[in-house]
């Protein structure tokens, strides 16, 4: 380890967020840059890639390397990377929108691929960025001038679909409990595979009704498991406000990687001989 | 029978297809012969005619050997041989036997259908079925390797060496039945009477290379340090990826099956961000799904390379068919002004340097490179001269670690700025597609919009593409001009047309964006008349030469949609009837 002690300073940068005061996606900033800190690798070594939105900002505010993308496709942006440069620690960060419509497909693939990395999506159940439209997450009867009167449809399970689809470690948080966030955060880091955090982040603007979230959130009344479908059942059952980590899996992460030394392509060539 | 080839012209060429149902191994048959003949020194290509369906697996090899380089496939067959006739129906229509062809039927088959015995050809009959369970573990596509390596006058133990190699694993037996079987096909074609032999190859000292066009992509791209591929597959270009996904792996590389082409293009810049050269192979359905991400790469300033292998559009197409309609949305496809690179190879052979050349091209200017290949060249298996080394000095500007703030998108002299690799201690920064400051850092202002646009629009134009533009062969005021794959045709034109006396020229684009505009006007001066010649229902490339040039010449067009590719006859007797005007 370069620094003896890294601090959360040393992750944040000199951009000023977007963000509106209130916002719930800075205190996931200060949980992410609290994290990084106690896991002890310089910000050179750590790259965090997000998509579009209010919480895809989030990589120009953090003194990593950063990528922020197109809208849906962080994922697949940071599977590359980590295939290509294992030895990095690589962050994938969305929104509701972001992770779970736009880039629906590749949340699926993302958990059955299994690669190192860990997934962090500010849910505020609506689309923060363009003003306040529903989200695969929002309720049926969450009234928008898009939608009026609600989608009538019911949300979609994102943990329930993790295990399902094969993440390796599940964990659900409140954004204003940093230090349980820092604390999962770290965890869902050093697990090996694919771990994927939901961190309930108010939108105080387009769901003000948010704000209530601090109250109800709690943590869950019993401990992780490693049975995805228990964990499956729990999640299925629960009152969504049930915080802390939930699954911790043992499948072996995605087995493909750049080296760092190449071989000659000579053999390649002399193959085509007749 | 007198069916001697007609004429010294024919000697040149000869052109057969070996027909059966999938599972028959038709394919085989002509690889070997194919394999042989490139072994003796000729050249000569293959195709695979699957039909409109993929069920029922390959029904014929098309193979066309030649004393000299060969772009493209024959419009008709010398020789016809059948094991069956099952498939036959789906394409015969497209395959012509030559007047004085010979067509070898099994009996046992039933009847050649009726295009072929109502046509000018000699129909033979050879119990080939028989003939092959009369030896034990005999195969009747190896009877017909020995009927045609007779008719062709190709080496009989240069074709059993070939079967020897290919066999290797299958033993001695195996090997034994087939040369048993080789010897059989000789016998009876001996009786045919006829012979069309192929005259003696020119002379060359290089190494000869069986190759297709999709893995000449992939291997020229690993020559230009390609280190990481993600893609998903789609015909016809998936070959390009199962070359690539155990060449990687064998050197260290890595290629990752992606869920869709939104992934894959993702997955490459992510890779490449990393510091890896990289690249993804689609066609014209997964190129329209990558546009939003390419146009990213070129706000982000991230070097990638797609290659794109062209296919019969729009939608779905024709899968299997060869077009160059991918023209218009590889050059004007992004949204927003975002400035980069074009380019196709002209040849199966010219793959190689076209996708080595990519790489350098978006390492250098740390921008994606899109190539446009097609069916017509990716799927053709070709008999080449091994395409000669070229060394790029290829190295993305990276940067030096200093005290100062860096500034990833620094306005440099020749627009190319500095990239940090992640793990570099003082480079870290946040690509990003928003409008940014040299910084990297969002911004809406109309300095950092106009100062990165300039910035970027200046580092394409230029750049030094060389004379690797494109190619400019052949002499006179008529002027054959043309891009990509129809090179090949357009080559072969010129030579039919100055046997006959007719001086034309070629002139064939490599790059197609930024268009080489003051290249090409020079390389036009001198012409009276333009013939151009494309594969696309529109006239895609013409529109695109008129945006960027005047034409002050007499102007002549040969374009059309896919599938019937456009052959050297086609585009000489264009400018026959165009002189004789
Ligand atoms: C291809 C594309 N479609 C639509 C948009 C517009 N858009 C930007 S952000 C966004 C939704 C973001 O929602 P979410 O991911 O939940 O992020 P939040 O703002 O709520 O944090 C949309 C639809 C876009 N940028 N790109
Ligand atoms: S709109 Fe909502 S999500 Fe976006 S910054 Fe404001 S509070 Fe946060
Ligand atoms: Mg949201």
């Amino acid at each position: 380890m370069n620094a003896p002690t890294l601090k959360a300073t040393d992750f944040t940068s000199d951009v000023t967020p977007v963000w509106c005061p209130g916002c719930g996606d800075f205190h996931v900033l200060m949980s992410i840059t609290r994290a990084l800190a106690q896991l002890g690798r310089p910000p050179e070594d750590i790259a965090v890639v997000s998509g579009i939105g209010c919480s895809s900002r989030i990589p120009a505010y953090t003194n990593c390397y950063g990528f922020h993308g197109v809208h849906g496709r962080s994922l697949a942006l940071a599977a590359g990377l980590k295939v290509a440069r294992p030895d990095l620690t690589v962050m994938a960060m969305s929104g509701d929108g972001d992770g779970f419509s736009i880039g629906g497909n590749h949340f699926l693939h993302a958990c059955r691929r299994n690669v190192d990395m860990t997934y962090v999506v500010m849910d505020n159940r609506v689309y923060g960025m363009t003003k306040g439209q529903p989200s695969p997450t929002t309720e049926p009867d969450w009234d928008s001038a898009l939608s009026p009167g609600g989608t009538g449809l019911s949300p979609f399970h994102p943990l329930v679909i993790a295990l399902a689809s094969g993440a390796n470690f599940v964990a659900r948080e409140f954004s204003g409990n940093i230090k349980a966030c820092t604390r999962t955060i770290v965890e869902a880091v050093n697990h090996p595979g694919f771990s994927f955090v939901e961190i309930l982040s108010p939108c105080v603007t387009f769901r003000p009704d948010e704000r209530e979230w601090k109250g109800q959130v709690h943590p869950a009344s019993v401990p992780e498991t490693d049975d995805p479908a228990r964990a499956a059942r729990r999640i299925m059952t629960d009152d969504g406000m049930n915080t802390g980590i939930l699954y911790r899996g043992k499948r072996k992460p995605y087995f493909a990687s750049v080296k760092d030394s190449f071989g000659d392509i000579e053999p390649l060539e002399r193959a085509f001989e007749v | 029978m007198n069916l001697s080839p007609k004429s010294a012209k024919s000697a040149k060429n000869v052109s057969f297809a070996v027909v059966g149902s999938g599972g028959a191994g038709a394919i085989t048959a002509g690889s070997i012969l194919l394999e042989a003949a490139g072994k003796s020194g000729w050249h000569g290509l293959l195709n695979r005619s699957v039909g409109p369906q993929i069920r029922g697996g390959e029904a014929a090899a098309l193979v066309r050997l030649s004393t000299r380089p060969a772009f493209c496939m024959s419009r008709e067959f010398h020789i016809l041989v059948a094991i069956d006739w099952k498939n036959a129906d789906r394409f015969i229509g497209s395959m012509p036997v030559a007047p004085g062809g010979l067509v070898i039927a099994d009996p046992a088959a039933g009847e050649p259908p009726a295009a072929l015995r109502e046509g000018d050809c000699t129909i033979v009959e050879c119990p080939i079925g028989e003939l092959a369970k009369s030896i034990k573990g005999g195969r009747p596509n190896m009877i017909c390797v020995g009927l045609v390596a007779q008719l062709t006058g190709l080496p009989v133990d240069t074709v059993m060496q070939v079967v020897a190699s290919k066999l290797l694993s299958k033993g001695a037996d195996a090997i034994a039945a087939s040369d048993a079987c080789i010897e059989a096909g000789v016998a009876a074609a001996a009786g045919f009477g006829a012979t069309f032999h192929l005259g003696a190859p020119e002379a060359s000292d290089k190494t000869r290379w069986l190759i297709t066009g999709n893995e000449a992509v992939g291997l020229g791209a690993m020559r230009g340090g390609v280190q990481f591929a993600a893609a998903y597959p789609i015909t016809p270009a998936t070959e390009v990826l199962e070359y690539l996904a155990p060449a990687l792996a064998g050197i260290g590389g890595a290629l990752v099956q992606a869920e869709d082409e939104l992934a894959s293009i993702n997955m490459i810049i992510g890779a490449s961000y990393g510091g890896r050269p990289s690249i993804t192979a689609t066609s014209g359905p997964g190129l329209s799904l990558m546009m939003e991400s390419l146009g990213l790469a070129a706000a982000a300033e991230v070097p990638i390379v797609v290659i794109d292998v062209m296919r019969a559009g729009p939608s779905t197409g024709i899968a299997t068919k060869s077009e160059q309609s991918d023209l218009n949305i590889a050059v004007h496809g992004f949204h927003g002004d975002a400035p980069h690179v074009v380019i196709a190879p002209l040849s199966v052979a010219d793959c190689l340097f076209t996708a080595q050349w990519s790489v350098h091209i978006a390492e250098t200017l740390q921008s994606p490179v899109i190539v446009l290949s097609d069916q017509s060249i990716g799927q053709a298996h070709v008999l080449i001269d091994r395409p000669a080394d070229v060394t790029f000095l290829t190295r993305r500007k990276t940067y030096e670690p200093s005290a100062e703030t860096y500034l990833r998108y620094a306005v440099t002299a020749d627009g190319v700025s500095p990239m940090s690799i992640p793990g570099q201690a003082g480079g870290q920064y946040t690509a990003d597609g928003l409008t940014h400051t040299e910084r990297g850092t969002p911004s809406s202002t109309a300095k950092a919009q106009r100062e990165q646009m300039d910035k970027r629009l200046h580092k394409i134009e230029s750049f030094d593409f060389g004379d690797h533009w494109g190619a400019c062969e052949g002499s006179g005021d008529t002027v054959i001009l043309t891009w990509g794959s129809l090179t090949g045709a357009a080559r072969e034109a010129i030579d039919e047309l100055h046997e006959d006396g007719i001086d034309a020229r070629l002139i064939a684009l490599r790059q197609i964006s930024p268009f080489p505009a003051r290249a090409l006007q020079e390389a036009l001066q001198g012409a009276r008349r333009v013939l151009v010649v494309e594969q696309s229902h529109s006239g895609q490339f013409y529109r695109y030469v008129r945006s960027q040039i005047d034409l002050p010449y007499d102007i002549n067009r040969l374009n059309r949609e896919g599938p019937t590719v456009i052959g050297p006859d086609e585009i000489a007797s264009s400018i026959r009837d165009w002189k004789s005007q």
